[in-house]
């Protein structure tokens, strides 16, 4: 599968604009090299260069930078899951056992688990490998751990990258662990194509499932650990809360339309629902690609792509801003900006938009 | 670009349950500001490696109490040279003798920690050791 994506001889957009600039403008055709080498590896089914790749890519290289640029035309045939919910709600355990179920049918998969970086050293535990295990030596699974580095949200800046990475290395199915999420972490939904909101029985009441945040984002709500006593209580008092808004889905004309979220329940330890878990999440697939763009099916699967883009370039261009005024001379102007910010001389948003102007 | 934090893989191979010092060690380098994966207890040389090529580590190490580890040190060491990571630094630590030390030094441990070393020696050995590969 990846060998047929991959399409040798791919003439990829040309990087040197960016490359010109910075520190290491002469070594600029090296860096493109290396990009394109381990771009071209990796699609190739390289998973030792896939691997360094990644780590390029996570640490924002201007050689990760490079291979994106030939490797994002390739992407954007997998499916992305996204799967979030609390610490503990058992979201590695559930991702573990939908990779086995999808292995089953000898499908490819690959896993991007996000754990949260120290805000203190920039220290972090990635722990999420220790629940999926069962897959060494497969080639076809790849597990690969990020720390968000600074990034709230629940996600790392790079997420959204990774992904188009392994899409592009031929994984028709990836999910994207976020760390364990409150109720407002609701980036994923924004790279994601699906979004699994993973709740555990008794953790609230029918109030907290009409709460905004979290679990609007849905577009499948597991209520995991369905061995445990009460789960079948809290999916059905879910299945209620979440419902009912929906109904009046009247007058919404252009205003956002809440998402109406199928609630299964299911037990990553057992495997008692699981199959039914991936199946409804082929069903959204196969529905999104088959939807026409006019259809409401086909209107969300193009607004979640444009949602994914709009926050892949507010990242990019943010990180560029940052760049540029930390960058050789305007670095004083940066700092002073500050320091009048920070002893109230001056608001931060008039500050904002003269740095904007010098620009 | 702001430094990056060295990673580091945290392994037990084999069967022994004891973990409490690899989970103290991973916590220990996560305050030294390591980006730490753990995979936890009963790991085969395989899982390791596995572990290791996806994650693209710097470092691995290894944490083993159970008394097998001139059969299991070794076999990692030679499936993560198979695997192309010949420039990843590997450390073990645990309950091993000292006159297995040299054996295990020329089957690719570049270092063994034994029973009282702290967590500050361990992370500037790191520091001063790990073979950083910069491309970019």
């Amino acid at each position: 599968m990846s060998a047929e994506r991959a399409g040798r001889g791919h003439d990829g957009p040309d990087g040197k604009e960016h490359l010109d600039q910075g520190p290491e403008a002469g070594e600029g055709g090296r860096t493109q090299d290396r990009g394109r080498e381990l771009a071209e590896k990796a699609a190739a089914g390289d998973r030792r260069s896939l691997s360094r790749l990644l780590t390029e890519v996570e640490n924002r290289t201007r050689a990760g930078e490079s291979a994106l640029r030939l490797l994002y035309p390739r992407a954007g045939a997998a499916h992305l899951v996204g799967v979030t919910g609390a610490p503990g709600s058992g979201k590695s355990t559930l991702v573990s056992a939908l990779v086995g179920e999808a292995r089953k049918a000898g499908r490819p998969v690959a896993v991007l688990a996000i754990d949260p970086s120290s805000p203190i050293t920039g220290g972090a535990i990635l722990g999420d490998r220790v629940r999926m295990q069962s897959y060494a030596g497969d080639r076809d699974v790849f597990i690969r751990s990020m720390a968000t580095r600074g990034h709230l949200g629940g996600l790392a800046t790079s997420t959204a990258a990774a992904a188009a990475v392994l899409d592009a290395a031929g994984f028709p199915l990836i999910f994207v662990e976020t760390v364990g999420t409150g109720q407002s972490e609701v980036e994923v939904a924004a790279i994601a194509d699906t979004t699994v909101v993973v709740q555990a029985p008794e953790m609230g009441d029918e109030v907290q499932a009409i709460k905004a945040g979290l679990l609007e984002v849905a577009d499948l709500v597991v209520v995991n650990k369905g061995d445990r006593p009460g789960a079948d209580r809290a999916a059905s008092q879910l299945r209620g809360m979440l419902s009912v808004g929906a109904q009046h889905d009247r007058a919404f004309g252009d205003r956002p339309r809440p998402k109406r979220p199928e609630v299964l329940l299911a037990s990553a330890v057992t495997g008692k629902g699981v199959p039914e878990l991936l199946a409804a999440l082929d069903r959204r697939h196969l529905a999104r690609l088959r939807a026409s763009p006019e259809g409401g099916a086909g209107e969300a699967a193009e607004r979640s792509r444009l949602a994914r883009a709009e926050a892949q370039l507010a990242g990019i261009l943010s990180e560029r801003l940052r760049d540029l005024l930390r960058d050789g001379e305007r670095v004083e102007t940066t700092r002073a900006t500050l320091r009048a910010i920070a002893a109230h001389e001056l608001d931060p948003y008039s500050a904002a938009d003269r740095l904007l102007a010098s620009l | 670009m702001p430094e990056r934090p060295v990673k580091v893989l945290i392994a037990k191979p084999g069967l022994d349950g004891h973990d409490r010092g690899a989970k103290v060690l991973a916590r220990g380098l996560r305050d030294e500001g390591f980006e730490v994966v753990y995979t936890g207890l009963r790991q085969t040389p395989e899982m390791i490696v596995t572990a290791a090529l996806q994650e693209d580590v710097d470092v691995v190490g290894l944490s083993i109490l159970s008394g097998a580890h001139m059969t299991l040190l070794p076999k990692v060491t030679h499936g993560l040279r198979e695997a192309g990571l010949d420039d990843v630094l590997v450390t073990a630590g645990g309950i091993i003798p000292d006159d297995d030390i040299p054996a295990l030094m020329d089957a690719g441990i570049s270092r063994v920690f034994g029973p009282g070393t702290t967590i500050g020696e361990v992370a500037d050995y790191i520091r001063a050791n790990v073979r950083r590969d910069d491309g970019g």
